[in-house]
Formats: C-alpha cells, sequence, structure tokens
C-alpha cells in the first residue's frame, strides 16, 4: 500500500513539482511586495514577542542575560514551529480547498498533501536561510552541530505529515475538525516552551511536559542555535515513535477512505 | 473487441441520520446502521466497442453524471466493476477543476500533467491549445476572469488536445457558442473516425441523435432502454412526459419499426391513415401534394375535453413540425366513453424526400405534460418521393423560382 502511493507520487511528480512553482508565484503574484512579505510576517511576530517578553516582561534565560540571546531562542523556536503549523494547518483544508480538482480529475489525492508539505519546506528553507546568516553577521553561528538539525526536522515534519492528513481526511467528514485544530494548535503553542524557558514555569507542571512531543523537538532546536549544543538524542525518541504512530494511522485512514472523501465534499 | 465493459455497476451515497451518526459509525463500526442507503446508480451493464458512440440521455437525478464520474475514474463505485482499455479524458461538466487564480496557460500545463503529458509534451501541445480554444490574449489571464464559455473552450482544447482511446463529456459543451459547439462536434468526429469511443451525456436531443449510434436511457438509476438512437429517445421524451414508467410501453410493428406508446389510456388511437386527394390511403407522397392525415381514436373513459395532434418528424427523430386541435382554436369536449373521434388534418405536404415518422398525442391540454391519455411515437411511417418537382436538397421544400439576369457592360438601353 505505502509502496504503491509513493509510485503514484513518483509517476505524478511534474504535477507535484508543477504546482509546487505554480503556488509560490502566485501566493504573492497579486502583492506589490511579493515574496518579502514572506519574511516580514514571521518578523514581526519575532519582533513583538521580543519586544514584550524580553524588554516588557523582563523574561531572562538561564545563563544569558543579553536580548539577542531571546531574540535567538525565540526564533530557533517559533520558525520551526511555523513550519509545524503551517503543514497542520494546510493539510486540514488541503482535500476543500481542491474540491473542484477531486470532483472532476483523476489522480492520486496523496499528491495534494505532498505539494502542502514541499510548499511549506520551501517557505522555511528561505525564511530559515535568512536566520542563519544573521547568525553567522552576528557571530553566533553554532558551528558544526548544525548538522544535527536535519534529523530533528525529518521528525517532526512527519509528525506534522501524520497529523496533518488524518485532519485532513477527518475534516472532510466533519467540518468541526477545522475549527478545533486552530483552537488546539494556539494551546499546543503555548504549552510548549517557545517564547517563554521552561524553567520559568513550576516543579509540578514539568512532568506534563512529557506528554507534549514537541517540547523535546523545540528544546533540541533550541539547545543547537543558542547554546551550541549536540541534541539529548534520547530525549527525541517519543516524539519519533509518535510521529511513526500517527503516521501510520494516517495511512490507515487514507486507505479506508480516501475513495469516500469526493461524494462528500 | 470491447474498449469498455461495464459490469453490475452500481453506485450508494449513505445519508446519514445526523452528523453524529457517521461519527458513532466511526468509532463503534460492529454496530447498527445509522444511515439510509441512497441507491443513485444499479445494475447497469453495457459494452461499448471502438469507435462506437454512445449518448447517455435521462431526467435530472438519474444517474447520468454519477455513472460518467464511475468512468472517469473520480468516484468509486459502490458494486460492480469496469474494464477498460486506453487513455480516457473525461470533460465533466464545467471548467475540469481549473484552478481560478492561476492563468490560463498554468491551468493547461497543470491539466495536462495530470493527464501524464511530459513536459516536452506539453510545449509541443500548447500552442495547438491555444490555436484551438480561441481565447486570444486571455490565455495569461487568471480563470477566474473568464466566461464559463471561454473555461469550457479552453477545458475541451485541452482534454482533447490528443485523441484518448475514450472521450466523455457531460453536457459540457452545451455552455459554448453555436461556433464552438460546431468545432468541438467536427473535431469530435473525426476523433471518431480515428477510433475514439464516445460517451455523452446531453439534455440535447436533436445532438445525441445527430452524433450518437446508441442510445442509453437511465430513470431512477437503472438503465431502462439501450440500443437504437431513435427507438430510446422516444422512450425519453415518453417518460418526459409521463414520469411513471409504468405506463409506457414499446412495441414492435409489422415494418421493423417500434412504436412507443405512453399515457393513461383514457383515449387510445385505433388508426392513423394518410390520405391523397382521392380519399386513398397511401404510404408514399409526392412532395408538394395535398394530403389528409386521418386519424381515428377511441374512448375508453369519459373524457371533458381533448387536445389532438400530431408531429412529424424525420429519420434523425428531429420535429419537422406539429399541430394540435387546440392550436387550431377546435376545442373538442365531452366525450363518452364507446366514443369514436376521427380527426382529418389536411396539409400540403411540403418536405423533403426521404422517410418520416408520424407521432399523435391525446391529451387534455395543448401540453402532453400534464392529463396525457395517449402519447404514441412512430404509429405511422410513410415516404415522401420527389418525381415532380426539380431535385431540391433539404427537409422543406420551398418551391424556389429562379430569375436570371445578365448584365453587361455593352448593354444598349432601348
Amino acid at each position: 500500500m505505502v509502496n504503491a502511493q509513493m509510485k503514484a507520487i513518483w509517476s505524478y511528480r511534474g504535477f507535484i513539482w508543477g504546482s509546487v512553482q505554480r503556488e509560490f508565484q502566485s501566493r504573492y503574484r497579486n502583492s506589490l511586495l511579493g515574496s518579502v512579505w514572506a519574511v516580514l510576517t514571521p518578523l514581526a511576530t519575532i519582533l513583538i514577542y521580543t519586544l514584550i517578553f524580553s524588554r516588557l516582561m523582563q523574561v531572562r534565560l538561564p545563563g544569558m542575560n543579553d536580548t539577542l540571546a531571546y531574540s535567538i531562542y525565540l526564533c530557533a523556536g517559533i520558525l520551526t514551529w511555523g513550519l509545524f503549523a503551517e503543514i497542520i494547518g494546510r493539510c486540514q483544508t488541503v482535500f476543500l480547498e481542491n474540491a473542484n480538482m477531486i470532483k472532476k480529475l483523476t489522480f492520486p489525492r496523496i499528491c495534494l498533501p505532498v505539494i502542502v508539505v514541499l510548499n511549506a519546506s520551501v517557505n522555511f528553507l528561505i525564511i530559515f536561510g535568512l536566520f542563519l546568516c544573521f547568525l553567522v553577521l552576528v557571530g553566533r553561528f553554532p558551528g558544526w552541530v548544525i548538522l544535527a538539525l536535519p534529523p530533528i526536522l525529518i521528525v517532526q515534519i512527519a509528525l506534522a505529515i501524520g497529523l496533518g492528513i488524518v485532519l485532513g481526511i477527518m475534516n472532510v467528514f466533519f467540518r468541526d475538525v477545522g475549527q478545533f485544530v486552530g483552537i488546539v494548535l494556539q494551546f499546543w503553542f503555548w504549552f510548549t516552551p517557545i517564547v517563554y524557558p521552561a524553567s520559568v514555569l513550576p516543579e509540578y507542571v514539568q512532568p506534563w511536559f512529557r506528554l507534549n512531543p514537541m517540547v523535546s523537538v523545540v528544546a533540541a532546536y533550541q539547545s543547537i542555535l543558542l547554546y551550541g549544543q549536540w541534541p539529548q538524542w534520547s530525549t527525541l525518541i517519543p516524539a519519533l515513535i509518535t510521529a511513526i504512530v500517527v503516521c501510520l494511522l494516517a495511512v490507515g485512514l487514507y486507505r479506508r477512505r480516501a475513495g469516500e472523501m469526493v461524494d462528500e465534499i | 473487441m470491447t474498449i469498455l465493459r461495464v459490469h453490475n455497476l452500481g453506485k450508494a451515497y449513505k445519508q446519514y441520520f445526523s452528523h453524529w451518526a457517521r461519527l458513532a459509525e466511526w468509532c463503534l463500526p460492529s454496530s447498527r446502521p445509522r444511515y439510509h442507503i441512497h441507491w443513485a446508480l444499479q445494475n447497469v451493464n453495457f459494452e461499448i466497442d471502438p469507435g462506437q458512440a454512445m449518448g447517455i440521455v435521462g431526467m435530472n437525478g438519474a444517474g447520468k453524471s454519477t455513472l460518467l464520474k464511475i468512468i472517469a475514474g473520480t468516484t468509486q463505485p459502490t458494486t460492480g466493476s469496469i474494464e477498460m482499455k486506453g487513455r480516457v479524458a473525461a470533460l465533466l461538466e464545467l471548467g475540469m477543476g481549473f484552478h481560478p487564480d492561476f492563468t490560463g496557460r498554468q491551468n493547461v500545463t497543470m491539466a495536462a500533467q495530470l493527464f501524464g503529458f511530459s513536459v516536452h509534451e506539453i510545449q509541443d501541445l500548447l500552442p495547438e491549445i491555444e490555436a484551438f480554444a480561441e481565447i486570444g490574449d486571455y490565455i495569461d489571464q487568471p480563470v477566474r476572469t473568464y466566461s464559463s464559455g471561454m473555461q469550457m473552450r479552453l477545458a475541451f482544447s485541452v482534454a482533447t488536445a490528443k485523441r484518448p482511446d475514450l472521450l466523455i463529456v457531460d453536457e459540457a459543451l452545451a455552455v459554448g457558442d453555436s461556433y464552438f459547439q460546431q468545432k468541438s462536434f467536427s473535431r469530435i468526429r473525426k476523433f471518431r473516425e480515428e477510433g475514439t469511443t464516445l460517451l455523452l451525456v446531453s439534455h440535447d436531443v436533436g445532438a445525441i441523435l445527430s452524433i450518437c449510434d446508441r442510445v442509453a436511457l437511465l430513470h431512477a438509476g437503472t438503465m431502462v432502454k439501450e440500443g437504437d438512437p431513435e427507438e430510446a429517445i422516444d422512450f425519453y421524451r415518453a417518460l418526459l412526459a409521463e414520469q411513471d414508467i409504468g405506463l409506457i410501453r414499446q412495441e414492435r410493428q409489422a415494418h421493423g419499426k417500434v412504436q412507443t406508446i405512453s399515457g393513461r389510456g383514457e383515449m387510445i388511437v385505433s388508426d392513423i391513415r394518410l390520405l391523397d386527394s382521392n380519399g386513398l390511403p397511401i404510404e408514399a407522397v409526392e412532395a408538394g401534394t395535398r394530403v389528409t392525415l386521418e386519424i381515428r381514436s377511441r374512448v375508453n373513459r369519459p373524457v371533458p375535453e381533448v387536445v389532438a395532434g400530431f408531429m412529424i418528424k424525420d429519420r434523425l427523430g428531429q420535429i419537422m413540425y406539429g399541430i394540435n386541435s387546440d392550436r387550431l382554436r377546435q376545442p373538442i369536449e365531452h366525450l363518452a366513453a364507446g366514443d369514436e373521434l376521427v380527426c382529418r388534418f389536411q396539409f400540403a405536404m411540403n418536405l423533403g424526400k426521404g422517410n418520416y415518422s408520424v407521432a399523435t398525442a391525446l391529451s387534455r391540454r395543448d401540453s402532453h405534460v400534464t392529463d396525457n391519455y395517449e402519447w404514441r411515437d412512430g404509429g405511422f411511417i410513410f415516404s415522401v418521393l420527389n418525381t415532380k418537382k426539380p431535385d431540391f436538397v433539404g427537409t422543406v421544400s420551398l418551391d424556389a423560382a429562379l430569375e436570371v439576369q445578365r448584365i453587361s457592360e455593352n448593354q444598349v438601353n432601348l
């Protein structure tokens, strides 16, 4: 089954690649500043959080005192969370948004989430590349530790794809899912130490963090990018297992419900 | 050799009692059913050979589009199977899934990629597609700025850029102007000569009759007729008037033609005759001569009023002429059971040579859709000969006269 899907994706690679290009071009086509917006939006978020948390609320990272350190800490979490949230958010609506195509053309539906993931990855690479340039400029580039990023990103993307496809299929049959996911993602974001350090929370909350696979993932990014340290790989095992389970669930659900989807949209 | 074999095809939609019912079914799969099953299509069987054209007719909701969607592969059948050889191109309704924000060119590329063409092939095909669609500079505008006719032009051009083995067209051509319709039909005809099979859904009975060599009639999800176009279309027309399929029957007559009779039977046509000027029955008429069409009917149950009429149709089933007693301002009222009604319509047979059939109608009102006593298609067959007039073409005799005037430069005024 998985093999068959892979084959289908490969044989439709022309369509997938073309769609990624078209979407990238058209996203900013009707705007004057074009792809500048792709950078401005996260930049604004980072500025606001830095201002509010670092300056107004005086959040301090353990062992680091400067504002720059907080900004790097923030970027490490926000940019990668942005990728995670974009994949989930777009996957969840991808089947409904492309209803017109699904109803009238025959092609493997699995191509649609693949296009979403590729697009989100392209956006992420641009903004993250700029962030790395910035690190080089201010002399805080972490060095070889950076090589630890790709495997963690893969785990995170796998988790996002699995969740995204499950939610995307469910959303076709139960439109409540779309509303629900928006709320859950907000809670999830704030229950992950992204804008604040985990240490500011009281002792009794800490064990609960273990239930959130994203905590270890984001902590790994932060340790690489801010402290220049290799992540503790063992902490990522729960996230990896969750990602595998969610992906299997997605495959199972896709297999059972993909054919039925067209009748519901 | 068949290109498409449809076997015992059925499609059922689940209609859940509520949204919660579906959730309950997903979570507790073994429990009692929480939905009604609605069969949109049931037990459909047919086979098509290469180069054949099959028209599919039926009322709204009969299952025509569902059938085409299953064959095109966008939706899955609940029962049965489809065997198919070769490449399929489908035009399901309008626009074939164009993305409104992308330009025509981008959408064409995307659709072509989905048809499995390589980038190289698409580059080769693009100019041809653009030229056939004839939408000019709009090709580089977003599709949302297109009219529905322009979308259809583009969609048709992409779908038929390369000759498919099976072409499926669902009512799509109806939005085009007659120029483009002609153009698309001639492309479809050319494909057919090269071996493409055509499946066409249309409410335009004339288009179906002119292009299809088989017609399938769907009614309430089942295929009630399949075969000779004229026969199936007559049945369809009767169905449109009658709605109740039980009141329609078809009989094969001595001359091989099938006559379709529908209605509730208050009155029944007992005899149809064509009489010449001497009152003698004829089956072949000289073009332009005066004739009398005599329709005898029997009254089975008393009727307060009746409108009696007839239509003459050519061999493709296209209507040549039709009139009735209401339009001729001759009310017929208060008929008792056992009465016989004889209507004699007198007219000049100003038709071209060929075979024609007569349909008769007995109904309460001008339109036979309400209170249809009897509708009879193919009740009488006759032919028109032309041995006396100049040998004209066409189905209408306009009796043209000719006057020739030659104007020379050196003409002298006398």
